[in-house]
């Protein structure tokens, strides 16, 4: 009877429709292994970034047409940040020694602002699954986008006076940079990892990483001009471990987003 | 003697082309309501930018995030209204549902020519529609590039908000309907030219049919070009082509892969369609209005064949002038003089059906029934909408008003509501054959009166718009200076496009009352002349019971002299 | 002969108890009277500071003028007809099928009207259009992308420098960045004294050539005071020129949709005078060598 065979070919275009519509593109990074407990006799590493070399100075961004930018001050391009021969913003990381573990993510949000046309802090770490809230506290409107190579790609429209935006990441990724579409010079970092052991340099170079169970450790320092670098670390019972690195002002970068694939895939 | 049939192959799975035009009717009446409602959503936000609505979060949390409408919202709305209206309404209402019910009866036949291939096109459609409305609810929504659908903005999802699975699930939404109205089309054109019962020759059929006919032939030859476009898109969504990606994009940063299209090829491609479909959409009304305007002015039309080989001109010409869609897109300013002669020339053909319209009604005995009131309605908006093309049609002119109000408005006055006027005629005036009821006079009267100065509210201030230089597609205005003049105007636009949609209600109360109301009607209420008044009330299965009529007349001998009556049937010798 | 039963079934006597004929004619004069009101009184053109604006007005205002005619003398005569013509107990209507010598003399008139205004239309765009704007033009490029727009001057060699789509770096756009926004090749010597700014900068008084160009999607460069408006299309670049005959601050708007912060994608336009321009010209482009 045709009306059945109507019906098999509607119902297979609609699950076709579907399919496509209902596609979910989220794989879970599911890490193996029982769930993290410290056992009281972890140690820290500490160190200190320092900058060889003569720092570029710093431009000055050109807000444009924005008043609500114009008006909120610094309009200073922060990529580089150096003090006193110390470079802020690296983003220092546990690449590898870490024991076969979950650890789970804090329900504490990782925050991201948006203040006079910035993101601030330009550069932050947070854990798969721990959520990302991203804040408005400028009179103008934002379109927060980061481009990740892993994760999804997502692409909102922020107004101002409307409540944060809570979104999760599921995939380690180091780093994803997160732009404004309505702002194209704002830039912020996030580092995605599957564990809590990550730091940010801060304004005299130093960062801590607390809670490393005894082991040796691959530490790596990036930086967004600068590239990476690693570190081999040993870290012993209830003890400091010193991870210091160098960065050298006379390596010339040329910027640009890797390429993720055909269309934007 | 065969069983009868079930409920199932009686009305949900029937072969009757009268099941299948109410179905379309419904089809199309439910769209429009989803379609007003986005319209009014979009005029809150025009109206009100900055004002919070929790009421509308607690429906649309991802639209409305702490009360304030998101800009991709109001841009998924506009999108979703726009491809609603135009393809789920005024392409479905005014042919599939009424030219499927009422082609064969006015041609004399018991049936479309292909009944099988009539019933497939139907559940295509559905199913579009499901697909379409689906997009609302995926992940990222509905899509935000327009019912235009420009690439590159719709051809790489990462783009923006909605134009993941939402923009797949409209181009699939539309390949489906686009493949049903071929399908459809090709009926209407065989049984128009293969069925037609005894006498009634091509130059006696009803206007109707002559404005069925030629919106058929526009859509066998303008929707496969859609579909093909479609295609091509989700090619180049998903299987690495780049018809209309012509390489170096760069969204924030990230490239993509692609080479060798080009963006143009789709505008190409999409208005080849686009244009012809317009006039798919008011066709059929012009061809209702003066079947209408003929039976309440007691007259015949004046100059029957003027009125069909300016339909015929209007299909061909339709043809010729897409690129006036185009005149500033890079496409080459040579071709863009050649399209706006064009363009200007095809206002002749519909001039000459607006002087017959008037003519028609000059010296007549009017009776202004309910129908009639919107065909009049309709020939005053169809002048007013169809004069602004003129400005528009210039090539210099254009530029400075395409992509404003201006252009709006004009679509809005010509579709919006002289097409929508010419599908309530329709409705008003056959209600009594399809339901065997007549609609409430009064209520129709009211819903006319609010309907026809609320769109003018609405839709001529739009032109002031444009002049000023609004541009269109703006979720709000607020960073310009030189349209902060404007904002009182956009709130009178929206409390009287309120206003106007209220009054709809009116007519939906109207419409479900008198499907159950007690008085049958009439065979012919109307003392019309054309075949659709011979039948019974409603038409029986075949629509003759077996009584083929023979056709001796022209279709609208009204106020024939030495006539017993003043009016003359088809069937009469 | 006598009016139908229909008359009597459906419509009670046109007499003062049916006014329906009659308040349809008013509404139609009304709408007629009230749009040309409302067009004329609200005439809102923006202020018009180019050199072809005045032509172009000019073909607006008189083809508004023919249409408002039309459209006046359409409705007006609907209105009557609607009024004289409703249906009388005693007078039936005229049977006639139609009279092919007014139709042809109508066709002809509106043919030629139609025609003249598409002729006289054409001009200001061939002028536009067809011409290629004057070696001595002062080059700029506008480059757009979702959702800002970025100018670009070629510096003292007169040249632009090669950009690469890979190189885009938006996070610095401070003057002389390389390779910035638009991602100048490095390199490339022709780009080393490339200026690019976020706003439009232009002499008043000499012609001017920009390059339409687009990173992600199509965009439309829209300037009302200059009556100028033209996609920018990804994967082209598109030349307009103009002359701007009046200093002063003017809004730039996108004219094409592009996702969802088109209506945000505001820059502005700044006309000089020519020593005003040279200084601003020469300041920004010290600034560039300064960086290297």
């Amino acid at each position: 009877m045709f009306s059945k065979r109507v019906v098999v070919l509607c119902g297979l275009i609609l699950m076709v429709a579907i399919g496509v519509g209902c596609g979910n593109k989220e794989g879970a990074s599911v890490p193996a292994g029982p769930l993290w407990k410290p056992s009281g006799n972890e140690g820290n590493i500490t160190g200190v970034i320092a900058f060889s070399g003569s720092a570029p100075a710093p431009g000055k961004i050109e807000m444009g047409d924005d008043p609500a930018c114009q008006k909120l001050g610094d309009a200073t391009l922060d990529d580089v940040i150096v003090h006193d021969g110390k470079l802020q913003n690296v983003f220092i990381f546990v690449k590898s020694g870490l024991p076969k573990a979950v650890f789970p993510a804090p329900a504490t949000e990782s925050v991201l602002d948006q203040k006079g046309c910035k993101y601030v802090p330009r550069v932050l770490g947070i854990q798969t699954g721990q959520p990302l809230k991203v804040v408005n506290s400028d009179a103008t409107d934002h379109n927060i986008h980061p481009v990740p190579k892993e994760n999804n790609e997502w692409n909102q429209s922020q107004m101002s006076g409307q409540g944060p935006i809570i979104r999760k990441f599921t995939k380690e990724e180091v780093m994803v940079p997160v732009k404004c579409n309505k702002h194209p010079w704002m830039l912020a970092w996030v580092g995605v990892l599957s564990h809590p052991f990550y730091a940010v340099s801060g304004a005299d170079g130093s960062f801590t990483i607390k809670g490393l169970p005894p082991g040796e450790y691959e530490l790596e320092a990036w930086h967004e001009k600068y590239g990476s670098q690693t570190l081999k670390v040993t870290v012993k019972e209830k003890a400091d471990a010193k991870a210091d690195f160098t960065f050298d002002g006379a390596t010339t970068s040329v910027y640009f987003f890797p390429e993720k694939g055909a269309q934007g895939k | 003697m065969t069983a009868p049939p079930g409920f199932i192959r009686k009305y949900i799975f029937s072969l009757d082309h009268k099941v299948i035009g109410v179905q379309y009717f419904f089809l199309a009446l439910a769209a429009a309501l989803i379609g007003m409602l986005m319209s009014l959503l979009i005029r809150l936000r025009l109206a009100w930018p900055q004002k919070r609505w929790p009421w509308l979060e607690l429906i649309f949390p991802q639209g409305f995030r702490d009360g304030l409408m998101q800009p991709e919202f109001y841009l998924a709305m506009v999108t979703m209204h726009g491809t609603l209206m135009i393809f789920m309404v005024l392409t479905v209402a005014p042919q599939s549902a009424f030219g499927n019910y009422f082609l064969p009866i006015q041609l004399g036949t018991r049936e479309m020519a292909f009944p099988v291939i009539n019933l497939s096109s139907f559940w295509m459609t559905f199913l579009s529609l499901g697909v379409l409305i689906a997009a609302l609810f995926v992940e990222g929504g509905a899509p935000i590039g327009g019912w235009t659908f420009y690439p590159p903005l719709s051809a790489v999802p990462s783009a923006g908000p909605g134009q993941g699975p939402g923009a797949d699930l409209w181009l699939v939404s539309i390949g489906i309907f686009c493949f049903a109205s071929f399908l459809g089309s090709i009926n209407m054109i065989v049984t128009t030219l293969r069925r037609r019962t005894k006498g009634m020759s091509l130059l006696r059929m009803p206007l109707t049919c002559w404005g069925w006919f030629t919106t058929a032939m526009i859509a066998l030859l303008s929707f496969p070009i859609l579909f093909a476009a479609a295609l091509m898109l989700l090619a180049d969504r998903h299987l690495g082509t780049s018809f209309f990606n012509p390489g170096g994009l760069s969204f924030s940063g990230r490239p993509i892969a692609g080479d060798g299209g080009s963006p143009l090829l789709w505008q190409h491609l999409f208005w080849f369609f686009g244009h012809p479909e317009v006039y798919l959409a008011i066709l059929p009304g012009m061809g209702v209005v003066s079947h209408i305007l003929a039976n309440f002015a007691r007259k015949p039309v004046f100059g029957y064949r003027a009125m069909v080989l300016a339909m015929l001109a209007i299909g061909v010409f339709g043809f010729l002038i897409w690129g006036h869609h185009m005149f500033i897109s890079g496409m080459n300013p040579r071709i863009a003089i050649a399209f706006s002669m064009l363009t200007l020339v095809i206002g002749v053909p519909s001039a000459i059906k607006t002087f017959n319209w008037l003519g028609t009604l000059w010296g007549a005995s009017l009776h202004l029934t309910t129908p009639m009131l919107f065909a009049i309605g309709f020939i005053s908006l169809f002048i007013s909408g169809g004069l602004t093309g003129l400005v528009l049609g210039q090539t210099a002119l254009d530029m400075v008003f395409h992509d404003t109000y201006f252009v709006t408005g004009h679509f809005h006055l010509i579709m919006g509501v002289a097409a929508v006027f010419g599908i309530f005629a329709a409705t008003y005036y056959w209600f009594p054959k399809m339901f065997a009821r007549m609609m409430n006079e009064q209520l129709g009267k009211l819903h006319f009166w609010l309907t026809f100065i609320g769109v003018y509210t609405i839709f001529v201030p739009f032109h002031v718009l444009g002049i000023a230089g609004h541009p269109r597609r703006y979720a709000d205005t607020l960073k310009y200076e030189y349209l902060r003049s404007l904002d009182s105007l956009h709130v009178l636009i929206t409390i009287a496009a309120f206003v106007t949609v209220a009054a709809q209600l009116i007519f939906l109360i109207n419409f479900f009352r008198s499907l159950f109301a007690d008085q049958r009607a009439a065979d012919n209420p109307w003392d019309g002349t054309t075949l659709e008044w011979f039948t019974a009330t409603p038409p029986v299965r075949d629509n003759f019971s077996g009584k083929m009529p023979v056709v001796y007349r022209e279709p609208y001998e009204y106020s024939v002299p030495g006539a017993a009556r003043d009016f003359l049937m088809q069937t009469e010798p | 002969m006598r009016p139908a039963d229909f008359a009597n079934r459906h419509n009670p006597p046109a007499t003062i108890l049916n006014p329906m004929s009659r308040l349809l004619a008013i509404a139609i004069w009304l709408i007629a009277i009230a749009t040309i009101v409302l067009m004329a009184w609200f005439r809102r053109l923006p202020e018009a500071i180019s050199e072809h604006s005045g032509r172009i007005d000019h073909q607006f205002k008189i083809t508004m003028a023919v249409i408002g005619v039309g459209f006046f003398v359409a409705q007006v005569a609907l209105g009557y007809i609607v009024w004289r013509y409703r249906a009388r107990e005693v007078e039936s209507a005229r049977y006639s099928r139609g009279d092919l010598r007014v139709e042809l003399a109508l066709m002809m008139v509106t043919a030629i009207i139609f025609i003249i205004l598409a002729i006289t239309g054409q001009r200001v765009w061939a002028q536009l259009n067809l011409n290629q704007s004057p070696p001595n033009a002062v080059q700029i490029e506008v480059t757009a992308q979702q959702f800002a727009w970025t100018f670009r001057y070629p510096g003292t060699d007169g040249k632009f420098g090669r950009t690469d789509p890979r190189l885009y770096n938006d996070a610095d756009n401070s003057i002389g960045a390389r390779p910035g926004p638009l991602g100048i090749e490095p390199s490339d010597p022709a780009g080393k004294d490339d200026l690019v700014t976020g706003s439009l900068v232009l002499p008043v008084d000499r012609p001017i050539d920009l390059t339409l160009r687009a990173k992600d999607v199509t965009h439309d460069f829209f300037v009302p005071a200059l009556r100028l408006k033209h996609d920018a299309v990804p994967g082209m670049k598109i030349h307009v020129h103009f002359k701007a005959l009046k200093e002063g601050r003017y809004e730039i708007a996108c004219a094409e949709l592009c996702g969802q912060l088109h209506h945000q994608m505001r820059a502005m336009l700044e006309v000089k005078s020519q020593i005003d321009y040279d200084k601003w010209l020469n300041e920004q482009i010290g600034k560039v060598n300064n960086r290297r």
